[in-house]
């Protein structure tokens, strides 16, 4: 009975302040399309490949990217340029089979393989997973990863 | 006032009081979602007009174009007819309200209710207890083990609540002497008449038992999602769906408007217009509810059993004899 009581008096009043006091808090709402989440810098979202500042591309294809990978998502077949140095003629991420560990990252030694911060890459096709080269070269953000410059001194060390 | 003018006018005032009862029904679901999501720190609706308030007439829209399913198990008549018996008698109630003060219009005095019955309030607590019926033939007829568990759920609420509703205005109806809702409003002409303070645990009582009797949280048990995915409509769809709805908001309408009739003084106020005060007091009972379900969670079923019988049940009785008791001194 006591208990009842001190329900009904303190503990009913206390809840209801609670709920009123957060009516007037700001909502935490993001109106996602139109506005977005800053991303962490280290996110691994979509994958793309980077380029040496004269244009020609890092990757040689040496395939250690495609061993470190624990879901077998990546496939390519090598080739060479007319300089004689190697380059991938085809270079395919399975983007439904990539769980986005950034293992592909950390394995290249040339860093030419980064995961970047798109997450927006819904697709009504499981052919329009299949994600090329050509494509990852078009997704290099113009603005380097902040990042990048750490993992270069770290890799030195190394 | 002869018999044409008579037929005129109540054909008017009934149409008027439909259209603003479901158009409020329509923007009572908006305000709830509006206010539910500033409780727990979301926006509601913002997509549709300004300030999401052509989200109504969208989910209108869009619930008329749904498919309307009929299962094969269903008892087809019974489970057409009880949406209607729960819509039909919660707009009902709505004939013994009193909205406003006695108009003039044209030299004829034309009281702003659509009938001043006698016993206007046992009017009311009889139509809002038929709205039941539609609850447990809809989980009856369903053919669905949900559906059946939440009408027998509501219909055991119900009897267990409207003990203790009945009583809670018994007081109130001892200090006027009265059981029309016109006498009633005129007997609060000032703020300290006010029912709700010459009788406050009739009001209190009065407040839980119409959160149970219009089946809201913290007693929404016919429906409890988390236990019943939707108790008793859980078979229905379209409009039949939305005419289950529209029967809670205009039960929570209606529940709103008598409360404020028997213990908020109806539309008696000062400097405003007599309607006006009775929209907002309305208005205000209506956010109380919304702010009821922010804040409580749903009762256990043998705690809601419990408390109808022992605590409110108890009250009420005692809060009639004690009311009786001074009014006799
Ligand atoms: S992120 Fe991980 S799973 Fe995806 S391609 Fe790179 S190594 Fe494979
Ligand atoms: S991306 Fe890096 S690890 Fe993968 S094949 Fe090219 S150079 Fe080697």
């Amino acid at each position: 009975m006591f208990d009842f009581v001190k329900t009904v008096l303190i503990a009913l009043p206390k809840g209801f302040y609670t709920t009123f006091k957060h009516l007037f808090k700001k909502p935490v709402t993001l109106q996602y399309p139109k506005e977005k989440m800053p991303m962490a810098p280290r996110y691994r979202g979509l994958h793309y490949l980077e380029k040496y500042e004269d244009g020609s591309e890092r990757c040689v294809c040496c395939g250690l990217c495609a061993s470190a990978c624990p879901a077998d998502a990546i496939y390519m077949e090598p080739a060479e340029n007319e300089k004689g140095e190697r380059y991938s003629e085809v270079y395919e991420i399975n983007l439904l089979r990539c769980i986005y560990c950034g293992f592909c990252e950390e394995a290249c030694p040339e860093e030419a393989i980064f995961l970047g911060h798109e997450y927006e890459f819904s697709n009504d096709s499981r052919d329009a997973f299949i994600y090329t080269k050509g494509q990852m070269l078009a997704n290099r953000p113009t603005k380097e990863k902040p990042f990048k410059k750490i993992i270069r001194k770290v890799r030195r060390i190394f | 006032m002869s018999t044409v003018t008579f037929l005129i006018v109540s054909a008017v005032k009934v149409t008027v009081i439909v259209t603003v009862v479901l158009m409020g029904v329509a923007w009572a679901t908006w305000l709830e979602r509006k206010l539910l999501g500033r409780f727990q720190h979301r926006i509601g609706p913002n997509m549709a007009g300004p300030y999401g308030l052509l989200q109504p007439i969208a989910d209108a829209i869009k619930l008329i174009f749904k498919e309307d399913i009929v299962p094969d198990k269903a008892e087809k008549i019974t489970y057409a007819l009880a949406p209607i018996i729960s819509f039909i008698p919660a707009l009902l109630s709505f004939a013994v309200v009193p909205v406003s003060d006695t108009l003039t219009i044209f030299g004829q005095k034309i009281d702003m209710v659509i009938s001043d019955l006698n016993i206007g309030i046992l009017f009311v607590f009889a139509v809002t207890s038929l709205g039941v019926y539609g609850m447990v033939l809809a989980g009856w007829s369903s053919g669905s083990k949900y559906s059946l568990l939440g009408g027998i759920r509501s219909s055991a609420q119900m009897i267990s609540y409207e003990v203790s509703y009945g009583l809670s205005i018994i007081g109130v109806i001892l200090l006027a002497n009265t059981l029309s809702m016109v006498e009633l409003v005129e007997q609060q002409d000032s703020f300290f008449n006010w029912f709700i303070f010459r009788q406050p645990l009739g009001f209190v009582l009065f407040v839980i038992c119409a959160v149970a009797e219009t089946n809201r949280s913290p007693f929404d048990l016919p429906e409890a999602e988390s236990e019943l995915v939707a108790g008793y409509l859980t078979e229905y769809s379209s409009m039949r769906y939305s005419l289950f709805f529209m029967a809670e908001y205009a039960n929570m309408i209606a529940v709103s408007s008598v409360a404020t009739t028997i213990f908020l003084g109806g539309w008696q106020g000062p400097i405003l217009p007599p309607f006006l005060w009775f929209v907002i007091k309305v208005f205000f009972f209506m956010c109380f509810y919304i702010w009821i379900r922010a804040t409580l969670p749903r009762l256990r079923y043998d705690m809601l059993m419990n408390f109808g019988w022992k605590v409110l049940f108890p009250l009420a009785l005692a809060n009639v004899m004690v009311t009786a008791f001074l009014q006799r001194l």
